[in-house]
């Protein structure tokens, strides 16, 4: 087989894994405060957000890198990482989408991204993160009508300050987590979005991340604020070119719900996983938090993680308002040489809390899976109740799957089910399906697409689509 | 404390006729305990109830040291009514009296092996700290073909000699071929603020079978800690009933290696707690080769101020395919200052494997105590008819009819 054809044979595994050629401006590598006043500089930042970096590098310094979790990796040497990278032409922002570098425009269509405005057939509003750098947001003007803003973190430093600095770092201080602060110091650009209150966005916004160049580390951060009786569905998705070398991905995500709003945060995550020998891939390192700040305020987290060579990651929910709930549903697929350490963690604060926490695992090869989840019920919060259900499916004797969950109840009048299973698909069902037609490969699809039922339904529509297709993928080759 | 340590052991050492070798073996574990304390919160272990922390608040001034050599008094009044049985009897962590009258004294082996320290290669400090103690270390081999006629029970007692002390003892049991025995560990204690850590070792070959019921009932203020090592060769039971209601603190820890196929392990467990009562049970149990089984049941009832944690960890080795694990842990909670933590944790490396846990708290149910009252209790004897109905489930795991009612008088609980 000549190279090229190898090429092709390795585009079939992971159809996401091309790199386009684009001029980047890169950070000098390293991390130092010269790095982040370097970050802070190019994008043009006001001075209260650079201390606000300076505080989270210098809180850095005395934090060491989390070591309990269940993955294990090589350590990661962080001076010899870029920590800002952008496309070249990216330096004068382009007033429209036609300004746009066309490799650019064409990455995102080898992507399927509806970038252009041709997109308002699908509906979907998006913001296309590249590397490191928000490319373009689709759709402005029909959000503006509505008073919504969706646009990329750094234009909301500079057009809404008020709202940034109010909520930034308010789920996720910087003093928090290794991966978290590391985020807060270095971060370069992400999604910012402001439903006003009152407003039922129309449509659901969409951000697509794809890390381009390499040795670079992508730390998006999203911020998602839904002022009272608000509504938003939001998804992300994610994609990275296939490299050799472990990358590094540490996003911080924090979602804040006031009364009665309500925040649907949903995430197809198809990473580069590795090689089947478990080359390469992406690190995963992401920290995803809600807080339902006002009463019966609602936060559902919905994530399809298929890629990535180890995923460490638990979105949460903290419940602080009266009436509010929290929801988790989550397929995890681990193939090959994959890791993944997930799960959620339900905080409890107020009164009458509801939490439910649906998580499906399912491994094959080579691989290991760890659910990992906390349930903690304060005493203050009377009356409140968390059912949880965590399911397992293993394919073959070489692969893991672990649950270790932690439930705390403090509060005598709240109640606490907690549910696990772990098996294999069944003789019998795979037998039934073969006897009518399907090959194993179709059978196992098949019934591993009924195992995650559950948590595809809470998919939007063209998600569902997608993140079933991308179920199959997962696990070709781990039958027979 | 370590200058502590290291004075409380050599006046030990001292009151102890052993060897050189044994002083220098035992020398190692002292230092190991020196460098690594008490465990405590920063181990995932010990997260839910650090010790390092209630030890330093409830006793003060802990000394290792209790002279050994000389004898307590027995006071028989200690003894199970209605029941034949063989006694092991510890006071102040000395043992009194070994009686195995009951039995063909050609069939049961007792040996002093405190030179060869079975040695368990934990992570565990209280671990090293009793093998650096233990003044003796028995081990009673119950030989093939011999199952024992009545149980043993173990009474571990303590009397006013001592105060916020140390004691640590040990056993080492084996169970020859096609083997029985049931043992019944027994604690009353007469003082309080002392420190207990127990540690057993059960060795059972092909076809033994071994019932272990820890009764834990009168209240007192000790501190009490147990470790249970159980090997089980092919088609071996073990079978483990943990009623924990009567000290400040008590952990129970058993670790539990299924080496043999279609080998089996229970453990069941009952937490009754009242003020300020902190109680563990964690469990390992490792299914390491094929067709194996394991059942935990585990209920907790829970009322002012008092905390029970249980941590579960079901191990599944690749090879140990056609595994059957079960755990299930629930909780009331009477009183809202009340807390009940769990950690049921599943680790699974093989496909052909049915591993379920579940677990559940909350406080009890309004409707059925609306129930009972409508048809003429009172609101308290609905509440102690429900609790005992809650209780009396676990009991009823317990396979051996005797003892099953032995256990049923002793906590009070009717039918």
């Amino acid at each position: 087989m000549d190279t090229r054809e190898k090429d092709i044979e390795k585009l079939k595994d992971y159809k996401y894994g091309f790199t386009t050629d684009i001029e980047n401006i890169k950070s000098p590598k390293g991390l130092n405060e010269d790095v982040i006043k370097f970050i802070s500089n190019i994008k043009k930042e006001p001075k209260w957000m650079l201390e606000f970096r300076l505080k989270a590098y210098r809180r850095l310094k005395l934090l060491k890198e989390p070591n309990w979790q269940k993955p294990k990796y090589p350590k990661i040497d962080y001076q010899d990482l870029y920590y800002y990278s952008a496309p070249k032409s990216m330096k004068d922002k382009p007033k429209s989408l036609d300004e746009l570098d066309p490799k650019l425009l064409e990455t995102y269509k080898k992507l399927g991204i509806p970038l252009q405005e041709q997109a308002r057939l699908n509906g979907i509003a998006v913001d296309a993160v590249f590397d490191s750098v928000s490319v373009a947001t689709t759709f402005k003007g029909e959000l503006t009508k509505h008073g919504i803003i969706f646009c990329s973190m750094s234009e909301a430093i500079q057009k809404h300050p008020e709202l940034v600095k109010k909520y930034l770092g308010s789920v996720i201080p910087v003093t928090d987590h290794f991966f978290a602060t590391l985020n807060s110091a270095v971060f370069t650009d992400g999604s910012f979005v402001y439903i006003p209150e009152g407003v039922k966005c129309p449509m659901e916004l969409s951000t697509y991340f794809r890390i381009n160049a390499s040795e670079t580390g992508q730390f998006e951060r999203t911020l998602i604020i839904a002022d009272k009786g608000s509504y938003v569905s939001y998804l992300e998705g994610c994609t990275a070119p296939m490299r050799d070398e472990n990358q590094l991905h540490a996003a911080n995500v924090e979602l804040i719900a006031l009364d009665d709003a309500e925040i649907k945060y949903s995430t197809v995550q198809n990473w580069y996983p590795g090689d089947e020998n478990g080359k390469g891939g992406i690190y995963n390192f992401v920290t995803k938090r809600g807080l339902c700040k006002g009463t019966n305020s609602k936060i559902s987290w919905t994530q399809v993680e298929t890629g990535s060579a180890i995923t460490w990651k638990y979105p949460s929910c903290i419940l602080k308002g009266d009436n509010s709930i929290g929801e988790f549903y989550s397929i995890a697929i681990t193939n090959n040489h994959q890791k993944a350490d997930t799960g959620t963690k339900m905080i409890h604060l107020g009164k009458n809390t509801k939490s439910k926490i649906i998580s499906k695992g399912i491994s094959a090869g080579f691989s290991d899976m760890t659910y990992r989840g906390l349930v903690d019920i304060n005493s203050k919060a009377k009356n409140s109740s968390n059912y949880t259900q965590c399911d397992s499916l293993l394919m073959g004797n070489k692969c893991g799957a672990h649950t270790v969950p932690y439930i705390k109840n403090k509060n005598f009048e709240s109640n606490i089910a907690h549910e696990a299973t772990t098996s294999k698909i069944s003789e019998e069902q795979l037998h039934y399906c073969q006897q009518r037609g399907l090959n194993p490969e179709e059978a196992v699809g098949l019934i591993v697409n009924g195992f995650c039922k559950e948590v595809l339904q809470q998919l939007p529509m063209e998600f569902a689509v997608e993140a079933q297709k991308l179920v199959g993928i997962s696990l070709e080759g781990s039958v027979g | 404390m370590n200058e502590q340590l290291q004075l409380d052991f050599d006046k030990i050492v001292k009151t102890l006729k052993i060897s050189e070798n044994e002083i220098r073996s035992k020398k190692i574990f002292l230092k190991k305990f020196i460098d690594n304390g008490f465990p405590n919160r920063k181990q995932e272990n010990w997260k839910f109830l650090d010790i390092s922390q209630i030890i330093k608040k409830k006793i003060i001034d802990l000394s290792f040291f209790y002279d050994y050599s000389l004898p307590n008094k027995i006071d028989p009044t200690i003894f199970v009514d209605g029941l034949e049985h063989n006694k092991i009897i510890f006071i102040n962590g000395r043992i009194e009296k070994i009686d195995f009258s009951y039995e063909d004294k050609n069939q049961i082996e007792i040996n002093d092996e405190i030179g060869k320290n079975f040695i368990l290669n934990y992570e565990n400090s209280l671990i090293d700290l009793n093998n650096a103690f233990t003044n003796k270390v028995f081990k009673i081999l119950v030989k093939k073909n011999y199952s024992l006629k009545k149980p043993l029970i173990i009474y571990h007692s303590t009397n006013d000699k001592i105060k916020s002390k140390n004691i640590n003892l040990s056993l080492n049991f084996e169970l020859e071929e096609n083997s029985s025995m049931r043992l019944i560990d027994y604690f009353i204690d007469n003082t309080d603020t002392s420190f207990v850590n127990i540690l057993y070792n059960f060795n059972l070959k092909r076809y033994s079978i071994l019932k272990n019921y820890k009764l834990d009932k009168f209240r007192n203020n000790n501190l009490k800690y147990s470790f249970n090592n159980i090997e089980q060769d092919d088609n071996s039971i073990s079978e483990t009933f943990i009623m924990s209601a009567g000290s400040d603190y008590f952990k129970n820890e058993l670790n539990c290696n299924l080496n043999g196929e279609y080998s089996s392990a229970f453990i069941n467990g009952v937490f009754s707690l009242k003020e300020n009562q902190q109680h563990e049970i964690r469990s390992t149990i490792n299914h390491l080769v094929e067709n194996t089984k394991s059942y935990q049941l585990i209920k907790s009832v829970l009322g002012k101020n008092s905390k029970s944690v249980y941590q579960g960890r079901i191990f599944v080795n690749s090879k140990a395919q056609k595994t059957d694990g079960y755990q299930l842990s629930k909780a009331i909670l009477l009183d809202e200052t009340s807390e009940f933590n769990a950690k049921p944790e599943l680790e699974i490396y093989a496909d052909d494997v049915k591993c379920s846990h579940g677990s559940a708290s909350g406080s009890l149910n309004e409707d059925s105590i609306f129930y009972l009252m409508s048809r003429g209790l009172s609101y308290q004897q609905s509440k102690e008819l429900l609790i005992n109905g809650f209780l009396l489930d676990v009991v009823e795991k317990i396979t051996d009819p005797e003892i099953k009612n032995l256990i049923k008088s002793i906590i009070g609980l009717k039918e």
